[in-house]
């Protein structure tokens, strides 16, 4: 499948930046050795860059996750930061392997954008923040307003769609990164930011005094986020989707990085099923067998990574909510290893 | 073999084909056409087979459906719930026209002025234009726009405490909420007369300038129009019993409310774009201004023309015809710099339908087509009607 | 007075009286003109209060400057804040935030932050390229000015060594620092089914190359009866040259690589900036020369590729090149996205630069072209020899003007989210660390200020290019 033709080669010759992604992306990602991933701009406890250029955050580490399925190296990650335009563009291109970049399931994506959403890494709503002086207690007291939004995302449609419902009048203000919806709100152009409720904890962090606003208790839509690979390529789709389902069942398993090694010498079936010392599970989608040892070794189960990146101890101060296991009453629910 | 013989016989080489300049000329666009379209035919190609691939819909059907979003700057144009994607194009389109009528216009005559400024004999004022043009023309406009909205912006008072024009309205960081005038019933009658009164004044300044060219007299056309055009919508508004008033924005909830508000995006997009235009249109009308013969000026003057006539009715029209050309570019150019709005959010064709609806939609190629060809129609459009203007001015010089 | 006096002095001679003790035979000393129109005063009433209106303007004028530069200069030198270390320690922002936003400032204070730059100099200058490694931008600087200045400067010898360095030397000099060099290349002709991807098959594939324009060149030669030995080694050599500058960029200096994302900053302006002016040159001169050309077709494409560029707005280029290029490559094959910027900017300004080429095109007198033609010169001899270096002399001060259009341009590449100089800016107001009201102002006077000296000083070099031409001429 490598039809390049001659002035395209020596275009990326060039740069030596070419990135073949060819029908089968397993291969294309153990021919180059590493995964391309696709993140955000920075988003903190999402997938957020330091000073120093390394990434972290919950969709980085599901990157991480896949690395270490494939390579048994969690560090055999390159991040593309894409912004909410580009990022389908990219994916489809071959420019990323996958998309973990807080993207919202729809089924316009599933079904027109030619993409397959491998699961749900955040069950996220969109809610609104406004500025604590303004004595709104409830977004039903919004009308009036204006709101300020990222352009062309879920939330600029669920945010008409929510006022328009409830007959209130408001002002849209939409700014096409991240970065400068937070930047106007900040600086008083809008009374009203919204986005994803992780988004919106987030981002307060970045405002110039973060204790002055408060995140209201409406969640007006239902956004679960997960990580996105082209369609067509099943192989690919599955490495990723239970790259991600591994770590929620090692959670329920009680399989951390710190135990995992012990884990390994368990009776239960089931761990054992997990970490590859019973049946061919890793082999079947073309990795090694020890896929899910290496996820958890080198990443960690579920519960860690969310309260590593987003958790009570971090600076977002998220609870679990409905992110938590299913049989805590959460709506993290992995199909079983066997 | 007759020929062959003479041929070596002179001893010439033969004529190599391609020694033939039609011939090779031939060749070679048709090695040309063939690379081309070869070029066309494998990126389509290409597009089709990825867009197949990924499984994306193509097709200009997304113009039907519902766009879903909303815009908050539509001056003409209804956008609401049941709006499509065609009609988020269309206020696109007319918020690019807007923004780019009322550039140009500003910037025409902040242009105008700053040139004129520069030939001042006035040192200050000749050096202010001067460091007007320097300053403005040499800072990246996108940047300028910043400073504008985000520099600028930032210094303006919170939405709830804000700065009261008087009868301008109220400014606060959400823009500037002037009154709105609200038309009751004989409004249009005011309308009326305002129209009534222009046309009146072109009829008499025509009838004037044709008795000036036949006896030589002159009468005072500007005063007359003005007195028209100012007394006719005036007296039949008094008559009609005042059918406009103005709404002034109330204090709501969240800073003011109603009203007609200026978005701070648009201001500062407006500022930006004229402030920058100026500079360089200051520069095109200081050339052309230099470019008119000095005897036109000395001769203005010794026939008793003080400055300002001779610089109105010599000086100018001549220098119209170096301006013209080069203005048309800025007014493109400003028309084409006004897509850079998409940096802070005002709603116009690029942000609107080339961001939002695309980030929406997903199909990039029919809409970023969409989009380039209108642009590119705008400039078409554009130049050829300056063309003609030019040609026309032109003409009256003879 | 000179009246009567001439008029007694007739009387006189009508009478006959001739006396001349009236008739100066000296010329009498100039009286120093009056004190109200020499001196600063003089001056300034003749160009500042002359007449009432003038005067008016002047006290106008004078009012707004009294309205802003104090302003200006509170803002940027006086109220300023030119450190965040207080008592031996780093406030950040809370230097420059007033008591109400948390800071030490007296409330209602505005003034420049210029600590916040300070600490962010570096990100501006190189974006985020790795902290260990920043001498290598640094020498990309010192090299592209050591071969600018000297070329800028007319009386400075050695140009044609100068202009060498700067189109080949630098260019993979600089390639080669920034992104690291030691690159792999797999090869490009042959089907992969005959030998593996990898070195040698690239290297084969090149020879197959070097062979097949040899032979073009050979052909092209024949068929047009000239001598083939010099067409062929001409392209020998081009294709030697270009072998060599790969064999260099293959090469292991120890470099470690630097992907293109981790690029940023003024070091990113300057990269679009003269790569874009580095391919719309030659880019630009092809399409010029077509737009001029007898053959119709060739004139029409041209006319179309130009008008079509310069009729959409570059924003619009750059959303096309960084989403739509990627799908009309071929599947498999993608452009990392500086490139595709690159490519999106260079195509664009190709448009102008031909505009600018055509117009030194046209100001060539018709009797060179006729000249040259009588002289037997072919097409392309006479367009090398004799129109281009002409051409291209002229328009000098149009290329710097394109230039200095495109180095401002290059600013909305941070639209489409590279992190170039105004990119790295934008992005720098989002750490929360110096988050004040004046942060934003205070980056953009910062990076107004360096556009302005560097664009400014092209335009007046540019200036200064065009009177120097100008003398040839007319």
């Amino acid at each position: 499948m490598k039809k390049q033709i001659v002035s395209a080669a020596f275009g990326v010759a060039v740069l030596g930046a070419a990135t073949a992604a060819g029908a089968a992306t397993l291969d294309d990602v153990k021919a180059k050795g590493f995964v391309q991933c696709g993140v955000s701009q920075g988003l903190p406890g999402f997938s957020n860059p330091d000073a120093a250029g390394n990434w972290t955050g919950i969709d980085v580490d599901l990157c991480r996750g896949i690395a270490a399925a494939v390579f048994g190296d969690a560090t055999k990650v390159k991040y593309t930061p894409l912004s909410a335009k580009e990022r389908f563009t990219a994916l489809q291109s071959g420019e990323v392997d996958v998309l973990s970049r807080n993207t919202t399931w729809t089924m316009s994506r599933d079904t027109q954008l030619g993409l397959n959403f491998a699961g749900v890494n955040y069950y996220d709503g969109q809610g609104f923040m406004v500025r604590k002086d303004l004595g709104v207690k409830s977004a039903l007291e919004l009308s009036g307003a204006s709101v300020c939004t990222n352009t062309g995302t879920t939330t600029e449609l669920n945010v008409a769609d929510y006022f328009r419902a409830n007959k209130m009048e408001y002002e849209i203000v939409a700014f096409e990164k991240a970065d400068e919806v937070v930047a106007a709100y900040d600086a008083g152009r809008c009374d009203v930011y919204t986005t994803d409720q992780s988004g919106l904890y987030a981002q307060r962090l970045k405002l110039t005094n973060p204790a002055d606003h408060v995140v209201l208790p409406e969640v007006i839509s239902k956004e679960p986020l997960g990580p996105v690979v082209r369609q067509g390529d099943d192989q690919w789709f599955n490495i990723v989707k239970w790259t991600h389902f591994a770590m929620i069942n090692a959670e329920e398993l009680g399989i951390t990085s710190a135990n995992v090694d012990e884990m390994k010498n368990s009776d239960n079936p089931e761990v054992k099923r997990v970490l590859g010392t019973e049946g061919e599970f890793g082999t079947a989608l073309g990795i090694g067998n020890d896929w899910a040892y290496n996820v958890i070794k080198q990443v960690g189960n579920y519960s860690e990574v969310f309260d590593r990146n987003v958790g009570p101890d971090t600076e977002l101060a998220i609870s679990r909510g409905v992110n938590a296991l299913w049989s805590k009453g959460g709506l993290q629910y992995a199909p079983p290893i066997r | 073999m007759a020929l062959t013989e003479s041929a070596s016989v002179d001893d010439k080489p033969k004529v190599a084909l391609l020694n033939d300049p039609k011939i090779r000329g031939a060749i070679i666009q048709t090695i040309l056409v063939i690379f081309l379209a070869w070029l066309v035919w494998s990126m389509v190609h290409n597009a089709a087979f990825n867009l197949a691939k990924a499984g994306i819909a193509s097709g200009f059907g997304f113009l039907d459906r519902s766009a879903g979003f909303d815009v908050n700057f539509s001056p003409f144009l209804e956008f609401g719930q049941t709006s499509t994607n065609w009609d988020a194009y269309l206020v696109g389109l007319q918020n690019t026209l807007i923004l780019a009528f009322i550039g140009v216009i500003f910037a025409t005559i902040i242009g105008f002025i700053v040139g004129v400024a520069r030939l001042s004999q006035n040192w200050v004022i000749s050096k202010i234009a001067y460091w007007y043009v320097e300053i403005l023309r040499n800072i990246p406009l996108l940047l300028q726009i910043f400073i504008w909205y985000k520099g600028v912006g930032a210094f303006l008072p919170d939405k709830r405490n804000p700065m009261d024009l008087g009868f301008l309205g109220q400014l606060n960081a959400a823009g500037l909420f002037a009154p709105k005038p609200v038309f009751a019933d004989g409004a249009g009658v005011v309308g009326w007369a305002l129209l009534a009164g222009i046309v009146i004044t072109i009829f008499i300044g025509r009838w004037a300038s044709a008795r000036q060219m036949k006896t030589g007299e002159r009468f005072p056309v500007f005063w007359t129009g003005l007195g028209l055009i100012v007394l006719l919508p005036v007296l039949s508004y008094f008559i009609m019993g005042m059918p406009i008033s103005a709404e002034y924005p109330v204090t709501g909830n969240f800073g003011p409310r109603g009203g007609m508000q200026v978005i701070p995006e648009f201001i500062a997009m407006l500022l930006a774009l004229s402030l920058y235009t100026a500079a360089f249109i200051a520069e095109i009308v200081r050339a052309g201004i230099l470019a008119v013969n000095k005897g036109q000026s000395e001769a203005s003057a010794a026939l008793g023309l003080r400055r300002g006539p001779a610089l109105r009715l010599v000086v100018v029209p001549q220098a119209m015809r170096v301006i013209i050309p080069p203005l048309t570019s800025q007014y493109l150019n400003l028309t084409k710099n006004s897509s850079l709005a998409v940096a802070i959010a005002y709603p116009d064709l690029t942000a609107m339908f080339a961001g939002t609806a695309l980030n929406t939609v997903g199909q990039a190629v029919e809409i970023l087509l969409m989009t380039m060809l209108t642009y590119l129609a705008i400039s078409l459009l554009t130049s050829t009607f300056m063309n003609w203007y030019n040609k026309r001015m032109a003409l009256v010089e003879r | 007075m000179s009246e009567i006096d001439s008029q007694t002095a007739m009387d006189r001679a009508d009478t006959g009286a001739l006396e001349i003790a009236y008739v100066r035979e000296q010329m009498e000393h100039p009286r120093p003109a009056p004190a109200s129109e020499v001196g600063v005063m003089g001056w300034m009433r003749k160009n500042l209060f002359d007449g009432w209106f003038n005067t008016a303007l002047t006290l106008i004028a004078i009012w707004l400057l009294y309205l802003i530069l104090p302003g200006i200069i509170q803002f940027n030198f006086i109220d300023a804040v030119w450190t965040s270390i207080v008592d031996g320690e780093n406030i950040e922002r809370r230097a420059c935030a007033t008591i109400a936003q948390g800071g030490i400032q007296p409330d209602g204070w505005h003034g420049a932050c210029w600590p916040y730059i300070g600490a962010y100099f570096k990100q501006f200058v190189f974006g985020r390229y790795p902290d260990e490694l920043l001498w290598r931008p640094i020498a990309v600087f010192v090299l592209f000015f050591a071969g600018l200045i000297p070329m800028a400067i007319p009386s400075v010898p050695f140009k044609r060594e100068n202009i060498i360095y700067m189109t080949l030397v630098f260019p993979v000099a600089a390639f080669i620092l920034l992104t690291g060099g030691n690159l792999d290349y797999n090869g490009f002709l042959l089907p992969d089914s005959m030998i593996g991807e990898g070195f040698t098959k690239f290297w084969i594939d090149y020879i197959i190359l070097t062979a097949i324009v040899c032979g073009i060149a050979w052909v092209l030669a024949r068929s047009t009866d000239s001598n083939p030995k010099g067409p062929v080694l001409t392209a020998l050599a081009i294709m030697a040259g270009l072998a060599v500058i790969l064999l260099l960029t293959m090469v292991d200096f120890g470099l470690r690589y630097v992907e293109t994302s981790q690029w940023g900053g003024f070091l990113m302006t300057l990269v679009i900036a003269v790569t874009g002016i580095a391919a719309s040159l030659p880019l630009g001169i092809v399409l010029a020369l077509g737009r001029r050309s007898q053959m119709p077709i060739v004139r029409l494409l041209s006319v179309i590729f130009i008008e079509f560029w310069r009729g959409v707005p570059l924003i619009t280029v750059l959303f096309m090149s960084s989403v739509l290029l990627p799908l009309f490559l071929p599947d498999g094959v993608s452009f990392d996205k500086l490139l595709r910027a690159l490519i999106g900017v260079a195509l664009f300004s190709a448009a102008y630069m031909a505009e600018v080429v055509r117009g030194g095109l046209q100001a060539i007198p018709k009797g060179q072209y006729e000249g040259a033609m009588a002289l037997g010169l072919s097409y392309w001899q006479m367009t090398q020899k004799i129109i281009l270096p002409q051409a291209l002399k002229i328009v000098i001060p149009g290329i710097v003007n394109t230039f200095i259009g495109l180095f401002k341009d290059t600013t909305l590449v941070s639209i489409i989210g590279l992190l170039d100089f105004l990119g790295m800016i934008n992005s720098s107001h989002s750490d929360s660390s110096w988050a004040t009201p004046v942060q934003a102002i205070t980056s953009y006077i910062f990076c107004a200020a360096v556009f302005w000296v560097f664009c400014y000083a092209m335009a007046r070099y540019s200036n200064y290019m065009e009177r120097r031409l100008d003398t040839g001429h007319r």
